[in-house]
C-alpha cells in the first residue's frame, strides 16, 4: 500500500466507524490532488465528502464551526504553504476556542497540510513549517514518515479531541510499505535503528535519509522517528541520549528557530550532553536545481554531520 | 414589550460595565488596580434594537456567533447577565471561568457559540455550524452578527459565497454602526455597501433602520421565515450608530459633534418608550437596573479562578506546562 492509499484508508475507516467524521476541502470529491481521498465521495456521498471553493480561511473556519456543532472534520489544506491563508482560523480560532470559552466546546478536527521540499516547485510550495504550529498552545502536530504510520496516526488524529495539524510529506505519496492493523498513539516516537554513539532524532521524509546515512556512518547511530512533534516523546529521546551521550536533530525545515532547537535545548538542559542540529539554510527554496539543492537535507549531508559529531 | 425589556437590560448592562471598567486599559496609562473590568471593553450602547429584534425570533436551539461587541447578542440570546458580569470581572463563576473576558463571551447552553476578538472571524464559524446542521438534518438556523468593518475582510466574501453555494441556513446580520474602530467605514468601502455585496453573491436580504426595534423584529421574522422554509441564507443590513467610542476609554473625539448629538437623539430605547406607557417603561428600566446591580454585587463577591486553572482546557494531548 502507498503512503497516499494508507492515508485514504485511514479516513475511510474513520468515516465508517463514526458518522460525525466529514471531509472538506478543494478537489476532495475527485480524490484530492494526491489521491489521498480517492473513492471517498463515491462511498460516502457529497454531503460528507464536501467539495469547497478555494477559500482556505473559510474551509478552516467552517471546520471550526462544524466541530463546535459536534462534527469531526478532516480538513484539506492542499499544502502547508496554502494553509497560511487560514492562519487566523488555525491559530486564533481552532487552537483557542476551547480555552477561551472556558471549556465550552471542543475543536476536534484534523487539518491535513503536506510539508516538505517539493522538487521543482520553488519557494511557495516547498516549506516545512511544523515549528510554527508546535509553538501554539492548543494544537497537536503530527508528521508520519511511512504508510503504516500514516494510516495509524491519521486514525489516531481523527479520534483525538484536539485540533491536529497533520503534516504528510509532499514527496512521500508514492512510498510503498506494509500496512498492518497495529495502532499508533499520538505522542509516541519509534526507535527505527538502535545504536550506541549518537542519538539522531528526525521525522517525516528525513527519516529515510537518516537511516541511509546511519547505515554508512563511522560510528553507531540510534535513529528515532519522532512521529508526533506535539506532544513530543521526551522520554524516548532523553533515554536514548542518556545512553549514547550525543544528540543530533535533523529536519528538512530551516534550521534557525526550527523544532530541532527545542529538542536540542531540552536534552542539553536535562542531560548536559553535546547537541547538534542539521536543517536547511535560512533561504527560500530556489527553483533551479543548483539552488534547490542548497536547501536539501540529504543523506550525504546527514552522513557528514554524523561522522563529524562522532569524532568529538 | 419583550423587545423593550431586552433592550433595557442590554443598556443597563453596558452602562454598568462601562462604569466598572474605568481606568482598566493599560495603554491609556491606567494602573488597572482600581478597575473591576480590565482591558478593552467594546460597548454596544445605542445598538440594542438589533440584538433584541433579531434574537426575539430565534429559538433557544438556534446558534449565534457574535463579535467583540457582543454583550447585547449574548443577553438577547438568553444568557445569564450575572454570569456574563462575572466573566467581565474575571471571576471563576463567569461563563468562561475567567479565561475569555468580554471579547470571548460564550454560552453554548443557549446556542451562543462565542464572541470573537477578530473582525469577521465569526462568519466562517457560523457557516460551518450551519453546514453541520445541514449534514445532521437538524432544524436549527444560525444567526451570524458582524459589523460594517467586517465587509472589507476576505472571510465576508468567502463565507457568504460558501453559505450560498451550499444553501445553508444562516441569517447574516450586518450591524452597521458606521465606524470601523476610529475610521468612518464609508470612507474605506467601495461600491454600494454591505447589502449590495451580499446580493452580488446571490444572498438576498433587506436593509432596515437598526434603531427601530419593531422594524428589526419584522424584517428578521420575515428573513428567518425564508430560511426556515428552505430558501437559503439571507442578509439583514441594520443601520445604527455606535453611541460610545470604539472601546470604553475612547471618547470618540474623531467624530463630528453634530453627527454624534443627532445620533444620540435617535436613541432606540427612547423611540420605543414613545410608543409605550411611560409607567410601564419605567418599571422595566427599574427591573433591569435591579438585575444589573445584583449582577455587579455577585461579580464583586465571587471568587477568582485558581491560578492552576490557567493550565486546564488547553488540550488533551500535550497539555501541561512543558518547562
Amino acid at each position: 500500500m502507498t503512503y497516499a492509499e494508507a492515508a485514504c484508508d485511514g479516513v475511510r475507516r474513520a468515516m465508517q466507524a463514526d458518522e460525525r467524521v466529514v471531509v472538506l476541502g478543494e478537489d476532495v470529491g475527485r480524490g484530492g490532488i494526491f489521491q489521498q481521498y480517492r473513492g471517498l465521495q463515491q462511498e460516502f456521498g457529497a454531503a460528507r465528502v464536501i467539495d469547497t471553493p478555494i477559500s482556505e480561511s473559510t474551509i478552516m473556519g467552517a471546520a471550526v464551526g462544524m466541530a463546535l456543532a459536534g462534527l469531526k472534520p478532516v480538513v484539506e489544506m492542499r499544502v502547508v504553504d496554502f494553509a497560511l491563508c487560514a492562519m487566523d482560523e488555525i491559530v486564533n480560532q481552532a487552537a483557542k476556542a476551547r480555552y477561551m470559552f472556558g471549556g465550552q466546546g471542543r475543536v476536534s478536527l484534523v487539518a491535513r497540510m503536506p510539508v516538505g521540499l517539493w522538487s521543482g516547485s520553488a519557494a511557495q510550495h516547498s516549506q516545512s513549517l511544523e515549528a510554527w504550529f508546535a509553538h501554539v498552545p492548543g494544537l497537536v502536530v503530527v508528521a508520519p514518515s511511512s504508510p503504516q504510520d500514516n494510516r495509524a496516526l491519521l486514525e489516531a488524529s481523527i479520534a483525538c479531541v484536539d485540533p491536529v495539524v497533520y503534516l504528510e510529506h509532499k514527496e512521500l505519496w508514492g512510498l510503498q510499505g506494509e500496512v498492518h492493523p497495529e495502532k499508533c498513539p499520538i505522542g509516541k516516537a519509534t526507535v527505527l535503528r538502535t545504536g550506541k554513539d549518537i542519538t539522531l532524532v528526525t521525522w517525516s521524509r528525513t527519516v529515510h535519509d537518516a537511516l541511509a546515512a546511519a547505515a554508512e556512518a563511522d560510528c553507531s547511530v540510534e535513529v528515532i522517528d519522532l512521529r508526533t512533534l506535539w506532544p513530543w516523546d521526551r522520554e524516548t529521546v532523553l533515554a536514548s541520549a542518556r545512553r549514547t551521550g550525543r544528540l543530533l536533530v535533523v529536519h528538512e525545515a530551516v534550521q534557525a528557530a526550527g523544532f530541532g532547537a527545542e529538542i536540542a535545548a531540552t536534552v542539553a538542559e536535562a542531560l548536559a550532553v553535546p547537541v547538534r542540529r542539521l536543517g536547511a539554510p535560512r533561504v527560500p527554496v530556489g527553483y533551479s536545481p543548483p539552488l534547490e539543492d542548497e536547501s536539501r537535507v540529504t543523506a550525504a549531508r546527514i552522513l557528514a554531520a554524523v561522522n563529524a559529531f562522532g569524532q568529538l | 414589550m419583550a423587545l423593550y425589556h431586552t433592550m433595557a437590560r442590554i443598556r443597563a448592562f453596558e452602562n454598568a460595565a462601562e462604569e466598572a471598567s474605568k481606568g482598566g486599559v493599560a495603554a491609556f496609562g491606567a494602573s488597572l488596580a482600581q478597575a473591576k473590568v480590565r482591558g478593552p471593553l467594546h460597548l454596544s450602547t445605542g445598538q440594542e434594537a438589533i440584538a433584541a429584534g433579531v434574537c426575539l425570533n430565534l429559538e433557544k436551539s438556534d446558534y449565534l456567533t457574535s463579535t467583540h461587541r457582543g454583550h447585547g447578542h449574548t443577553l438577547a440570546k438568553g444568557a445569564s447577565m450575572e454570569r456574563m458580569m462575572c466573566e467581565l470581572f474575571g471571576k471563576a463563576a463567569g461563563f468562561n471561568g475567567g479565561k475569555g473576558g468580554s471579547m470571548h463571551i460564550a454560552d453554548f447552553s443557549v446556542g451562543m457559540l462565542g464572541a470573537n476578538g477578530v473582525v469577521a472571524a465569526g462568519i466562517p464559524i457560523a457557516v460551518g455550524a450551519a453546514h453541520a446542521v445541514k449534514i445532521r438534518k437538524e432544524a436549527r438556523i444560525v444567526a451570524c452578527f458582524f459589523g460594517d468593518g467586517a465587509v472589507n475582510r476576505g472571510p465576508f466574501l468567502e463565507g457568504l459565497n460558501w453559505a450560498k453555494v451550499h444553501e445553508l441556513g444562516v441569517l447574516f446580520v450586518c450591524e452597521d454602526n458606521r465606524w470601523s474602530a476610529t475610521t468612518a467605514t464609508g470612507t474605506m468601502t467601495a461600491g454600494d455597501g454591505a447589502l449590495a455585496r451580499a446580493r452580488a453573491i446571490g444572498v438576498p436580504g433587506e436593509a432596515v433602520d437598526g434603531n427601530d426595534a419593531l422594524a428589526v423584529d419584522l424584517a428578521s421574522r420575515e428573513l428567518l421565515q425564508r430560511i426556515r422554509s428552505g430558501q437559503g441564507p439571507q442578509f439583514l443590513h441594520a443601520i445604527t450608530y455606535r453611541f460610545k467610542g470604539h472601546v470604553s476609554v475612547d471618547p470618540g473625539a474623531y467624530r463630528d459633534g453634530e453627527e454624534v448629538s443627532r445620533a444620540l437623539e435617535n436613541d432606540p430605547l427612547k423611540s420605543m418608550e414613545a410608543k409605550m406607557d411611560e409607567g410601564e417603561a419605567a418599571a422595566i428600566r427599574r427591573e433591569a437596573e435591579t438585575e444589573v446591580q445584583k449582577a455587579l454585587e455577585a461579580a464583586a463577591a465571587a471568587p477568582w479562578p485558581e491560578s492552576k486553572s490557567a493550565y486546564t482546557e488547553v488540550q488533551d494531548a500535550g497539555g501541561g506546562l512543558w518547562r
